[in-house]
Protein backbone atom coordinates (compact mmCIF):
# COMPACT_ATOMS: atom_id res chain seq x y z
CA UNK A 1 0.00 0.00 0.00
CA UNK A 2 1.68 3.50 -0.67
CA UNK A 3 0.38 6.58 1.57
CA UNK A 4 -0.61 9.27 -0.36
CA UNK A 5 2.09 11.89 -0.93
CA UNK A 6 -0.10 14.82 1.20
CA UNK A 7 -0.60 12.64 3.91
CA UNK A 8 3.07 11.91 4.09
CA UNK A 9 4.04 15.85 3.71
CA UNK A 10 1.09 16.79 6.19
CA UNK A 11 2.33 13.96 9.21
CA UNK A 12 5.94 14.37 8.51
CA UNK A 13 6.26 17.20 11.35
CA UNK A 14 4.40 15.85 14.08
CA UNK A 15 6.09 12.22 13.41
CA UNK A 16 9.88 13.74 13.70
CA UNK A 17 8.85 16.21 16.23
CA UNK A 18 7.61 13.48 18.61
CA UNK A 19 10.49 11.45 17.45
CA UNK A 20 12.99 14.10 18.72
CA UNK A 21 10.73 14.17 22.38
CA UNK A 22 12.61 10.65 22.79
CA UNK A 23 15.66 12.44 22.61
CA UNK A 24 17.77 14.18 20.25
CA UNK A 25 18.89 12.50 17.18
CA UNK A 26 20.48 12.57 13.46
CA UNK A 27 18.86 12.06 9.92
CA UNK A 28 19.78 8.13 9.64
CA UNK A 29 18.55 7.50 13.51
CA UNK A 30 15.18 9.42 12.81
CA UNK A 31 14.80 8.13 9.47
CA UNK A 32 14.66 4.39 11.33
CA UNK A 33 12.52 5.18 13.68
CA UNK A 34 10.38 5.90 11.73
CA UNK A 35 10.09 2.82 10.31
CA UNK A 36 10.24 1.21 13.09
CA UNK A 37 7.07 2.94 14.22
CA UNK A 38 5.14 1.99 11.38
CA UNK A 39 5.91 -1.31 11.15
CA UNK A 40 7.74 0.06 7.73
CA UNK A 41 4.27 1.55 5.90
CA UNK A 42 5.37 4.72 5.91
CA UNK A 43 8.95 4.45 3.79
CA UNK A 44 9.65 8.05 3.34
CA UNK A 45 12.87 8.63 0.38
CA UNK A 46 15.64 8.95 2.93
CA UNK A 47 17.17 12.14 1.07
CA UNK A 48 13.45 13.75 1.34
CA UNK A 49 13.64 14.00 5.43
CA UNK A 50 16.79 16.86 5.31
CA UNK A 51 14.48 19.56 3.83
CA UNK A 52 11.82 18.89 6.46
CA UNK A 53 14.23 18.50 9.06
CA UNK A 54 15.71 22.40 7.67
CA UNK A 55 12.30 23.54 7.62
CA UNK A 56 11.15 22.73 11.03
CA UNK A 57 14.77 24.12 12.04
CA UNK A 58 13.77 27.66 10.26
CA UNK A 59 10.43 27.42 11.78
CA UNK A 60 12.61 27.14 15.32
CA UNK A 61 10.99 24.28 15.94
CA UNK A 62 14.19 22.02 16.09
CA UNK A 63 17.73 23.53 16.84
CA UNK A 64 20.97 21.76 14.93
CA UNK A 65 24.41 21.23 15.98
CA UNK A 66 27.18 19.37 14.39
CA UNK A 67 28.87 16.71 17.24
CA UNK A 68 31.48 14.14 16.33
CA UNK A 69 29.66 10.81 16.25
CA UNK A 70 31.12 7.75 17.21
CA UNK A 71 32.37 6.54 13.89
CA UNK A 72 35.06 9.82 14.42
CA UNK A 73 32.83 11.74 11.32
CA UNK A 74 30.53 15.03 12.09
CA UNK A 75 27.52 14.71 12.47
CA UNK A 76 24.24 17.12 12.56
CA UNK A 77 21.83 16.36 15.60
CA UNK A 78 18.94 17.97 16.18
CA UNK A 79 16.94 18.34 19.18
CA UNK A 80 13.12 20.41 19.77
CA UNK A 81 12.94 23.47 21.08
CA UNK A 82 10.08 24.56 23.26
CA UNK A 83 8.25 25.59 20.46
CA UNK A 84 8.30 22.45 19.05
CA UNK A 85 6.82 21.00 22.02
CA UNK A 86 4.03 23.72 21.25
CA UNK A 87 3.84 23.20 17.56
CA UNK A 88 3.75 19.27 18.54
CA UNK A 89 1.05 19.43 21.21
CA UNK A 90 -1.31 21.44 18.72
CA UNK A 91 -0.42 19.12 15.97
CA UNK A 92 -1.78 16.53 18.44
CA UNK A 93 -4.93 18.04 18.92
CA UNK A 94 -5.48 18.05 15.39
CA UNK A 95 -4.65 15.06 14.39
CA UNK A 96 -6.53 13.56 17.38
CA UNK A 97 -9.70 15.09 16.13
CA UNK A 98 -9.43 14.01 12.67
CA UNK A 99 -8.70 10.62 14.02
CA UNK A 100 -11.77 10.33 15.89
CA UNK A 101 -14.07 12.11 13.28
CA UNK A 102 -12.95 9.48 10.99
CA UNK A 103 -13.14 6.71 13.48
CA UNK A 104 -17.05 7.67 14.08
CA UNK A 105 -17.87 7.58 10.57
CA UNK A 106 -15.90 4.25 9.71
CA UNK A 107 -18.28 2.72 12.54
CA UNK A 108 -21.41 3.61 11.38
CA UNK A 109 -20.06 2.80 7.58
CA UNK A 110 -19.28 -0.60 9.08
CA UNK A 111 -17.03 -1.54 6.30
CA UNK A 112 -16.84 -5.14 4.96
CA UNK A 113 -13.34 -5.63 5.04
CA UNK A 114 -13.52 -4.50 8.81
CA UNK A 115 -12.00 -1.11 9.03
CA UNK A 116 -9.51 -0.74 6.30
CA UNK A 117 -5.09 -2.02 6.39
CA UNK A 118 -4.48 -1.29 9.77
CA UNK A 119 -0.13 -2.64 10.19
CA UNK A 120 -0.71 -6.20 10.81
CA UNK A 121 2.22 -6.72 12.71
CA UNK A 122 1.84 -4.21 15.05
CA UNK B 1 31.54 -8.33 4.19
CA UNK B 2 34.52 -5.51 3.28
CA UNK B 3 37.51 -6.68 2.39
CA UNK B 4 40.84 -4.34 1.71
CA UNK B 5 40.19 -4.44 -2.31
CA UNK B 6 37.02 -3.26 -2.88
CA UNK B 7 37.43 -0.25 0.51
CA UNK B 8 38.89 1.77 -2.21
CA UNK B 9 36.69 1.49 -4.83
CA UNK B 10 33.66 2.45 -2.42
CA UNK B 11 35.49 5.12 -1.08
CA UNK B 12 35.73 6.28 -4.99
CA UNK B 13 32.32 5.84 -6.11
CA UNK B 14 31.06 7.85 -2.30
CA UNK B 15 33.41 10.73 -4.20
CA UNK B 16 32.00 10.75 -7.11
CA UNK B 17 28.18 10.78 -6.01
CA UNK B 18 29.31 13.61 -3.66
CA UNK B 19 30.39 15.75 -6.68
CA UNK B 20 27.03 14.92 -8.83
CA UNK B 21 25.14 16.31 -5.70
CA UNK B 22 28.02 19.19 -4.83
CA UNK B 23 26.52 20.48 -8.54
CA UNK B 24 23.42 21.18 -7.54
CA UNK B 25 23.26 24.89 -6.58
CA UNK B 26 20.58 24.24 -3.78
CA UNK B 27 22.11 21.75 -1.98
CA UNK B 28 24.93 23.21 -0.09
CA UNK B 29 28.32 21.81 0.75
CA UNK B 30 27.13 21.64 4.20
CA UNK B 31 23.98 19.73 3.77
CA UNK B 32 26.16 17.55 1.06
CA UNK B 33 28.31 16.29 4.29
CA UNK B 34 24.68 15.92 6.22
CA UNK B 35 23.54 13.62 3.62
CA UNK B 36 26.72 11.93 3.38
CA UNK B 37 26.88 11.03 6.71
CA UNK B 38 23.76 9.39 6.52
CA UNK B 39 24.84 7.38 3.01
CA UNK B 40 27.80 6.11 5.01
CA UNK B 41 25.79 4.76 7.79
CA UNK B 42 23.16 3.30 5.80
CA UNK B 43 26.45 1.57 3.53
CA UNK B 44 27.39 0.20 7.06
CA UNK B 45 24.18 -0.99 8.31
CA UNK B 46 23.93 -2.66 4.94
CA UNK B 47 27.05 -4.58 5.01
CA UNK B 48 26.92 -5.81 8.53
CA UNK B 49 23.52 -7.59 7.56
CA UNK B 50 25.73 -9.32 4.73
CA UNK B 51 25.83 -6.98 1.34
CA UNK B 52 29.09 -6.52 -0.41
CA UNK B 53 30.33 -2.90 -0.30
CA UNK B 54 29.13 -2.47 -4.59
CA UNK B 55 25.29 -3.93 -3.37
CA UNK B 56 25.43 -1.82 -0.36
CA UNK B 57 26.44 1.68 -1.89
CA UNK B 58 23.55 0.60 -4.66
CA UNK B 59 21.56 -0.03 -2.16
CA UNK B 60 22.22 2.91 -0.18
CA UNK B 61 22.13 5.17 -3.25
CA UNK B 62 19.01 4.36 -4.20
CA UNK B 63 16.98 4.65 -0.85
CA UNK B 64 18.53 8.43 -1.04
CA UNK B 65 16.04 9.24 -3.69
CA UNK B 66 16.87 10.46 -7.08
CA UNK B 67 18.86 13.18 -7.64
CA UNK B 68 16.28 15.68 -9.57
CA UNK B 69 13.60 15.05 -7.19
CA UNK B 70 16.09 15.83 -4.08
CA UNK B 71 17.14 18.94 -5.29
CA UNK B 72 13.38 19.51 -5.95
CA UNK B 73 13.05 19.13 -2.62
CA UNK B 74 15.51 21.20 -1.56
CA UNK B 75 14.74 23.95 -3.44
CA UNK B 76 10.86 24.23 -2.46
CA UNK B 77 12.37 24.33 1.21
CA UNK B 78 15.48 26.67 0.39
CA UNK B 79 14.44 28.47 -2.71
CA UNK B 80 16.70 31.93 -2.12
CA UNK B 81 19.44 29.27 -3.37
CA UNK B 82 18.03 29.58 -6.82
CA UNK B 83 19.48 32.96 -6.63
CA UNK B 84 22.90 32.84 -6.08
CA UNK B 85 24.32 35.20 -3.51
CA UNK B 86 27.38 36.97 -3.65
CA UNK B 87 27.71 39.18 -0.60
CA UNK B 88 26.74 35.81 1.88
CA UNK B 89 28.45 33.22 0.05
CA UNK B 90 28.65 30.78 2.93
CA UNK B 91 29.33 28.17 0.37
CA UNK B 92 32.83 27.05 0.88
CA UNK B 93 34.35 26.15 4.27
CA UNK B 94 38.09 25.99 5.14
CA UNK B 95 40.81 27.26 3.31
CA UNK B 96 39.23 28.88 0.39
CA UNK B 97 37.20 30.55 2.57
CA UNK B 98 40.75 31.84 4.43
CA UNK B 99 42.04 32.83 0.74
CA UNK B 100 38.51 34.68 -0.53
CA UNK B 101 39.25 37.11 3.02
CA UNK B 102 42.48 37.98 2.33
CA UNK B 103 41.45 38.69 -1.53
CA UNK B 104 38.88 40.96 0.18
CA UNK B 105 41.51 43.34 3.03
CA UNK B 106 43.54 43.49 0.19
CA UNK B 107 41.45 44.89 -2.15
CA UNK B 108 39.90 46.90 0.08
CA UNK B 109 43.26 48.48 1.14
CA UNK B 110 44.36 49.21 -2.52
CA UNK B 111 40.97 51.18 -2.84
CA UNK B 112 41.56 52.67 0.36
CA UNK B 113 44.77 53.27 -1.28
CA UNK B 114 43.42 54.88 -4.60
CA UNK B 115 40.84 56.64 -2.91
CA UNK B 116 43.77 58.50 -1.14
CA UNK B 117 46.28 58.89 -4.16
CA UNK B 118 43.73 61.02 -6.03
CA UNK B 119 43.80 63.57 -2.84
CA UNK B 120 47.90 63.04 -2.68
CA UNK B 121 47.97 66.12 -4.77
CA UNK B 122 46.07 68.63 -3.07
CA UNK B 123 48.91 68.53 -0.03
CA UNK B 124 51.05 70.08 -3.19
CA UNK B 125 48.47 72.66 -3.41
CA UNK B 126 47.17 71.26 -6.59
CA UNK B 127 43.03 71.58 -6.45
CA UNK B 128 40.47 69.82 -8.78
CA UNK B 129 38.98 73.24 -9.44
CA UNK B 130 42.63 75.02 -10.11
CA UNK B 131 44.01 71.80 -11.78
CA UNK B 132 42.13 70.04 -13.83
CA UNK B 133 44.78 69.80 -16.64
CA UNK B 134 46.77 68.04 -14.09
CA UNK B 135 43.92 65.59 -13.00
CA UNK B 136 42.74 64.74 -16.24
CA UNK B 137 46.77 64.09 -17.40
CA UNK B 138 46.88 61.87 -14.53
CA UNK B 139 43.55 60.41 -14.09
CA UNK B 140 44.42 56.88 -14.71
CA UNK B 141 47.57 56.91 -12.92
CA UNK B 142 46.34 56.91 -9.60
CA UNK B 143 44.02 54.13 -9.98
CA UNK B 144 45.85 51.89 -12.66
CA UNK B 145 49.03 50.91 -11.48
CA UNK B 146 47.20 50.06 -7.79
CA UNK B 147 44.89 47.89 -10.20
CA UNK B 148 47.56 46.10 -11.84
CA UNK B 149 49.23 45.32 -8.82
CA UNK B 150 46.28 43.73 -6.82
CA UNK B 151 46.61 41.21 -10.45
CA UNK B 152 50.51 40.88 -9.76
CA UNK B 153 49.72 40.00 -6.71
CA UNK B 154 46.49 37.76 -6.93
CA UNK B 155 48.41 35.94 -10.07
CA UNK B 156 51.79 35.68 -8.31
CA UNK B 157 53.66 37.18 -11.30
CA UNK B 158 57.20 36.47 -11.96
CA UNK B 159 60.21 39.34 -11.50
CA UNK B 160 60.95 40.09 -15.13
CA UNK B 161 56.74 40.80 -15.75
CA UNK B 162 56.46 42.79 -12.79
CA UNK B 163 59.92 45.40 -14.07
CA UNK B 164 58.07 44.84 -17.54
CA UNK B 165 54.98 46.37 -16.14
CA UNK B 166 56.37 48.88 -13.43
CA UNK B 167 58.75 50.55 -16.74
CA UNK B 168 55.39 50.85 -18.48
CA UNK B 169 53.87 52.89 -15.94
CA UNK B 170 57.06 54.94 -15.03
CA UNK B 171 57.18 56.04 -18.87
CA UNK B 172 53.52 57.09 -18.59
CA UNK B 173 53.82 59.16 -15.60
CA UNK B 174 56.99 60.60 -17.82
CA UNK B 175 54.56 61.07 -20.71
CA UNK B 176 51.90 62.27 -19.21
CA UNK B 177 54.06 65.26 -16.73
CA UNK B 178 57.21 65.94 -19.01
CA UNK B 179 56.47 66.56 -22.53
CA UNK B 180 55.74 69.92 -23.04
CA UNK B 181 51.84 71.07 -23.65
CA UNK B 182 49.75 74.40 -24.39
CA UNK B 183 47.10 74.73 -21.35
CA UNK B 184 43.72 73.37 -23.10
CA UNK B 185 45.46 72.25 -26.24
CA UNK B 186 44.05 69.75 -28.35
CA UNK B 187 47.35 67.51 -27.84
CA UNK B 188 46.77 67.66 -24.49
CA UNK B 189 43.10 66.42 -24.48
CA UNK B 190 43.93 63.74 -26.76
CA UNK B 191 46.92 62.57 -24.67
CA UNK B 192 44.89 62.31 -21.91
CA UNK B 193 42.16 60.66 -23.23
CA UNK B 194 44.02 57.56 -24.85
CA UNK B 195 46.49 57.53 -22.14
CA UNK B 196 44.02 55.32 -19.94
CA UNK B 197 43.26 52.86 -23.29
CA UNK B 198 47.08 52.44 -23.50
CA UNK B 199 47.21 51.24 -20.28
CA UNK B 200 44.33 49.43 -19.82
CA UNK B 201 46.57 46.88 -21.87
CA UNK B 202 48.88 46.73 -18.80
CA UNK B 203 46.19 45.99 -16.85
CA UNK B 204 45.25 43.60 -18.79
CA UNK B 205 48.50 41.93 -18.97
CA UNK B 206 48.68 41.95 -15.44
CA UNK B 207 45.23 40.13 -15.67
CA UNK B 208 45.96 37.58 -18.12
CA UNK B 209 49.17 37.00 -16.55
CA UNK B 210 51.05 34.05 -18.09
CA UNK B 211 47.78 33.13 -20.51
CA UNK B 212 48.39 36.79 -22.30
CA UNK B 213 49.91 35.29 -25.09
CA UNK B 214 46.85 32.50 -25.26
CA UNK B 215 43.36 33.19 -27.29
CA UNK B 216 41.48 32.27 -23.49
CA UNK B 217 43.46 34.76 -20.83
CA UNK B 218 42.75 37.82 -23.48
CA UNK B 219 39.48 36.68 -23.77
CA UNK B 220 38.92 36.19 -20.08
CA UNK B 221 40.26 39.91 -20.06
CA UNK B 222 37.97 41.00 -22.25
CA UNK B 223 34.93 39.34 -20.53
CA UNK B 224 36.31 40.98 -16.93
CA UNK B 225 36.65 44.59 -18.76
CA UNK B 226 32.67 44.43 -19.56
CA UNK B 227 31.82 43.03 -16.18
CA UNK B 228 33.97 45.92 -14.45
CA UNK B 229 32.14 48.30 -16.91
CA UNK B 230 28.85 47.39 -15.69
CA UNK B 231 30.01 46.67 -12.05
CA UNK B 232 31.40 50.47 -11.95
CA UNK B 233 28.08 51.97 -13.55
CA UNK B 234 26.27 49.98 -10.80
CA UNK B 235 28.50 51.16 -7.84
CA UNK B 236 27.92 54.80 -9.59
CA UNK B 237 24.65 54.60 -9.69
CA UNK B 238 24.34 53.63 -5.73
CA UNK B 239 26.92 56.47 -5.14
CA UNK B 240 24.44 58.71 -6.61
CA UNK B 241 21.77 57.43 -4.81
CA UNK B 242 23.81 57.87 -1.51
CA UNK B 243 25.26 61.48 -2.34
CA UNK B 244 21.37 62.64 -3.01
CA UNK B 245 20.11 61.68 0.27
CA UNK B 246 23.20 62.84 2.13
CA UNK B 247 22.80 66.33 0.94
CA UNK B 248 18.63 66.14 0.83
CA UNK B 249 19.10 65.33 5.04
CA UNK B 250 21.82 67.48 6.00
CA UNK B 251 19.91 69.88 4.01
CA UNK B 252 16.80 69.62 6.26
CA UNK B 253 19.51 70.62 9.24
CA UNK B 254 20.82 73.79 7.54
CA UNK B 255 24.02 72.15 6.04
CA UNK B 256 25.65 72.59 3.17
CA UNK B 257 27.64 69.25 2.32
CA UNK B 258 28.14 70.10 -1.14
CA UNK B 259 31.98 69.86 -0.79
CA UNK B 260 31.87 66.56 0.93
CA UNK B 261 30.31 65.51 -2.20
CA UNK B 262 32.59 67.78 -4.71
CA UNK B 263 36.40 67.52 -2.78
CA UNK B 264 35.61 63.90 -1.29
CA UNK B 265 33.01 61.69 -2.17
CA UNK B 266 33.35 61.85 -6.03
CA UNK B 267 37.17 61.54 -6.12
CA UNK B 268 38.00 59.48 -3.97
CA UNK B 269 34.73 57.26 -4.61
CA UNK B 270 35.29 57.29 -8.60
CA UNK B 271 39.29 55.69 -7.65
CA UNK B 272 38.44 53.29 -4.74
CA UNK B 273 34.93 51.95 -7.31
CA UNK B 274 37.66 50.64 -9.77
CA UNK B 275 39.30 48.52 -7.78
CA UNK B 276 36.12 47.23 -5.79
CA UNK B 277 34.49 46.40 -8.67
CA UNK B 278 37.84 44.33 -9.97
CA UNK B 279 38.02 42.64 -7.13
CA UNK B 280 33.62 41.96 -7.50
CA UNK B 281 34.34 40.68 -10.60
CA UNK B 282 36.49 38.58 -9.48
CA UNK B 283 35.31 37.23 -6.87
CA UNK B 284 31.61 36.39 -8.39
CA UNK B 285 33.23 35.41 -12.18
CA UNK B 286 31.87 31.73 -11.25
CA UNK B 287 29.14 32.55 -8.97
CA UNK B 288 27.09 35.08 -11.01
CA UNK B 289 25.86 34.77 -15.02
CA UNK B 290 28.02 37.31 -16.61
CA UNK B 291 25.93 40.35 -17.43
CA UNK B 292 27.59 41.91 -20.52
CA UNK B 293 26.80 39.32 -22.81
CA UNK B 294 23.26 38.83 -21.78
CA UNK B 295 22.84 42.98 -22.67
CA UNK B 296 24.73 42.61 -25.93
CA UNK B 297 21.90 39.86 -26.87
CA UNK B 298 19.53 42.02 -25.76
CA UNK B 299 20.18 44.60 -28.20
CA UNK B 300 22.25 43.30 -31.40
CA UNK B 301 18.94 42.64 -32.82
CA UNK B 302 18.07 46.57 -31.92
CA UNK B 303 20.91 48.22 -33.31
CA UNK B 304 21.07 45.71 -36.53
CA UNK B 305 17.33 47.06 -37.10
CA UNK B 306 18.02 50.56 -36.85
CA UNK B 307 21.27 50.56 -38.93
CA UNK B 308 19.68 48.71 -41.67
CA UNK B 309 16.89 51.11 -41.43
CA UNK B 310 18.79 53.78 -41.53
CA UNK B 311 20.79 52.56 -44.96
CA UNK B 312 17.46 51.65 -46.11
CA UNK B 313 16.49 55.03 -45.57
CA UNK B 314 19.41 56.84 -47.22
CA UNK B 315 19.00 54.60 -50.48
CA UNK B 316 15.62 55.16 -50.87
CA UNK B 317 15.67 58.96 -50.48
CA UNK B 318 19.08 59.20 -51.97
CA UNK B 319 20.39 61.96 -49.06
CA UNK B 320 23.99 62.52 -48.67
CA UNK B 321 25.19 62.25 -44.75
CA UNK B 322 25.29 66.06 -43.62
CA UNK B 323 28.64 66.48 -43.23
CA UNK B 324 29.80 68.10 -39.60
CA UNK B 325 33.08 68.26 -38.00
CA UNK B 326 31.98 66.11 -35.08
CA UNK B 327 29.88 63.56 -37.63
CA UNK B 328 33.05 61.33 -37.50
CA UNK B 329 33.33 61.37 -33.77
CA UNK B 330 29.92 59.72 -33.75
CA UNK B 331 30.41 56.87 -36.16
CA UNK B 332 33.53 56.20 -33.95
CA UNK B 333 30.85 55.94 -31.06
CA UNK B 334 28.56 53.67 -33.58
CA UNK B 335 31.97 51.60 -34.45
CA UNK B 336 32.60 51.04 -30.61
CA UNK B 337 29.44 49.65 -29.61
CA UNK B 338 29.12 47.50 -32.91
CA UNK B 339 31.97 46.32 -31.82
CA UNK B 340 31.14 46.13 -28.07
CA UNK B 341 28.02 43.63 -28.73
CA UNK B 342 30.20 41.76 -31.36
CA UNK B 343 32.70 41.44 -28.69
CA UNK B 344 30.47 40.53 -26.05
CA UNK B 345 28.49 37.85 -27.99
CA UNK B 346 31.67 36.58 -28.52
CA UNK B 347 32.81 36.25 -25.77
CA UNK B 348 29.79 33.77 -24.37
CA UNK B 349 29.58 31.94 -27.68
CA UNK B 350 30.03 27.96 -26.93
CA UNK B 351 33.26 27.81 -29.99
CA UNK B 352 31.70 24.40 -30.47
CA UNK B 353 28.14 25.03 -31.31
CA UNK B 354 27.18 25.11 -35.00
CA UNK B 355 26.56 28.33 -36.43
CA UNK B 356 22.63 29.60 -36.08
CA UNK B 357 20.19 32.63 -36.69
CA UNK B 358 22.04 35.07 -34.02
CA UNK B 359 25.19 34.58 -35.83
CA UNK B 360 23.71 35.53 -39.22
CA UNK B 361 22.03 38.87 -37.42
CA UNK B 362 25.34 39.92 -35.71
CA UNK B 363 26.89 39.79 -39.45
CA UNK B 364 24.01 41.83 -40.66
CA UNK B 365 24.84 44.23 -37.82
CA UNK B 366 28.85 44.67 -38.77
CA UNK B 367 28.29 44.58 -42.17
CA UNK B 368 25.88 47.75 -41.97
CA UNK B 369 27.45 49.27 -39.29
CA UNK B 370 30.44 49.43 -41.54
CA UNK B 371 28.48 50.15 -44.87
CA UNK B 372 27.17 53.19 -42.44
CA UNK B 373 30.92 54.25 -41.13
CA UNK B 374 31.99 53.78 -45.42
CA UNK B 375 29.33 56.22 -46.76
CA UNK B 376 30.62 58.93 -43.96
CA UNK B 377 34.19 58.06 -44.20
CA UNK B 378 34.03 58.65 -48.28
CA UNK B 379 31.78 61.81 -47.81
CA UNK B 380 34.45 63.38 -45.03
CA UNK B 381 37.65 62.01 -47.13
CA UNK B 382 35.54 63.85 -49.68
CA UNK B 383 35.74 67.10 -47.54
CA UNK B 384 38.94 66.88 -45.48
CA UNK B 385 41.08 69.09 -46.94
CA UNK B 386 38.04 71.93 -46.75
CA UNK B 387 38.11 71.35 -42.97
CA UNK B 388 41.66 71.34 -42.81
CA UNK B 389 43.85 68.29 -40.72
CA UNK B 390 43.88 68.94 -36.76
CA UNK B 391 44.91 66.67 -34.44
CA UNK B 392 41.40 65.98 -33.21
CA UNK B 393 40.34 65.02 -36.78
CA UNK B 394 43.23 62.93 -37.65
CA UNK B 395 42.53 61.09 -34.39
CA UNK B 396 39.25 60.33 -34.66
CA UNK B 397 39.89 59.19 -38.50
CA UNK B 398 42.56 56.58 -37.58
CA UNK B 399 40.30 55.42 -34.58
CA UNK B 400 38.12 55.18 -37.58
CA UNK B 401 40.04 52.83 -39.35
CA UNK B 402 41.11 50.53 -36.64
CA UNK B 403 37.39 50.07 -35.56
CA UNK B 404 36.97 49.24 -39.76
CA UNK B 405 39.47 47.19 -39.74
CA UNK B 406 38.79 45.27 -36.99
CA UNK B 407 34.92 44.87 -38.15
CA UNK B 408 36.28 43.95 -41.34
CA UNK B 409 37.88 40.96 -40.27
CA UNK B 410 35.18 40.21 -37.88
CA UNK B 411 32.81 39.93 -41.14
CA UNK B 412 35.49 38.55 -43.47
CA UNK B 413 35.91 35.32 -40.43
CA UNK B 414 31.57 35.46 -39.66
CA UNK B 415 31.39 34.69 -43.14
CA UNK B 416 33.91 31.95 -43.07
CA UNK B 417 32.35 30.58 -40.18
CA UNK B 418 28.67 30.77 -41.37
CA UNK B 419 30.00 28.63 -44.43
CA UNK B 420 31.70 26.58 -42.18
CA UNK B 421 34.68 26.88 -44.54
CA UNK B 422 36.22 27.95 -40.63
CA UNK B 423 35.96 27.66 -37.31
CA UNK B 424 34.30 30.15 -34.90
CA UNK B 425 37.91 29.92 -33.26
CA UNK B 426 39.01 31.76 -35.91
CA UNK B 427 36.45 34.37 -35.01
CA UNK B 428 37.73 34.97 -31.25
CA UNK B 429 41.69 34.38 -31.96
CA UNK B 430 40.28 37.92 -34.52
CA UNK B 431 39.19 39.36 -31.97
CA UNK B 432 42.04 38.68 -29.06
CA UNK B 433 44.76 39.47 -31.26
CA UNK B 434 43.66 42.49 -31.94
CA UNK B 435 43.99 44.02 -28.40
CA UNK B 436 47.65 44.96 -28.68
CA UNK B 437 46.27 47.34 -31.75
CA UNK B 438 44.11 49.56 -29.16
CA UNK B 439 46.93 50.28 -27.12
CA UNK B 440 49.51 50.42 -30.25
CA UNK B 441 47.43 53.76 -31.70
CA UNK B 442 46.56 55.07 -28.32
CA UNK B 443 50.29 54.80 -27.68
CA UNK B 444 50.58 56.68 -31.35
CA UNK B 445 48.60 59.38 -29.73
CA UNK B 446 49.74 59.77 -26.82
CA UNK B 447 53.73 59.99 -27.82
CA UNK B 448 53.72 60.89 -31.28
CA UNK B 449 50.87 63.35 -31.26
CA UNK B 450 52.63 66.26 -29.37
CA UNK B 451 55.30 66.44 -30.93
CA UNK B 452 54.34 65.95 -34.52
CA UNK B 453 51.59 69.02 -33.90
CA UNK B 454 54.27 71.41 -32.20
CA UNK B 455 52.59 70.55 -28.97
CA UNK B 456 49.31 72.48 -30.06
Amino acid sequence: MDINKDLIAASSTPIVLAILVEGDSYGYAILKRVREASAGWLDWTDGMLYPVLHRLERLGFVKARWEAAETGRKRKYYSITPQGRAQLAEERQQWLAVDATLRGIWESMRLPDGGGPLPQGA
Amino acid sequence: MATLDNAIPLEDQIDQWRSYLRRRQVIHPVDVAELEDHLREQIAQLSSAGLSNDEAFLVAVRRMGGLDQLSREFAREHSERLWKQLVASSVDVGQSRQAERKDAIVAICLATAAALAIKAPALFGLTLEGDTDFYARNLSLFVLPLLTGYFIWKRKAGGASVRWLAAAFVLAVLVANALPLTPGGATGDLRALHLPIALWLAVGVAYAGKRWNEAGGRMDFIRFSGELFIYYVLIGLGGGVLTAFMMMIFMTVGIDVDWIFVDWLLPCGAMGAVIVAAWLVEAKQSVIENMAPVLARLFTPLFAAVLVVFLGVMMWTGRGVDIQRDMLIAFDLLLVVVLGLLLYSVSARDPLAPPNAYDVLQLVLVVSALLADAVALWAIAARIGEFGVTPNRIAALGENLVLLVNLGGAALYSVRFLRAKGSFADVERWQTNYLPVYAAWAVIVVVIFPPAFGFA
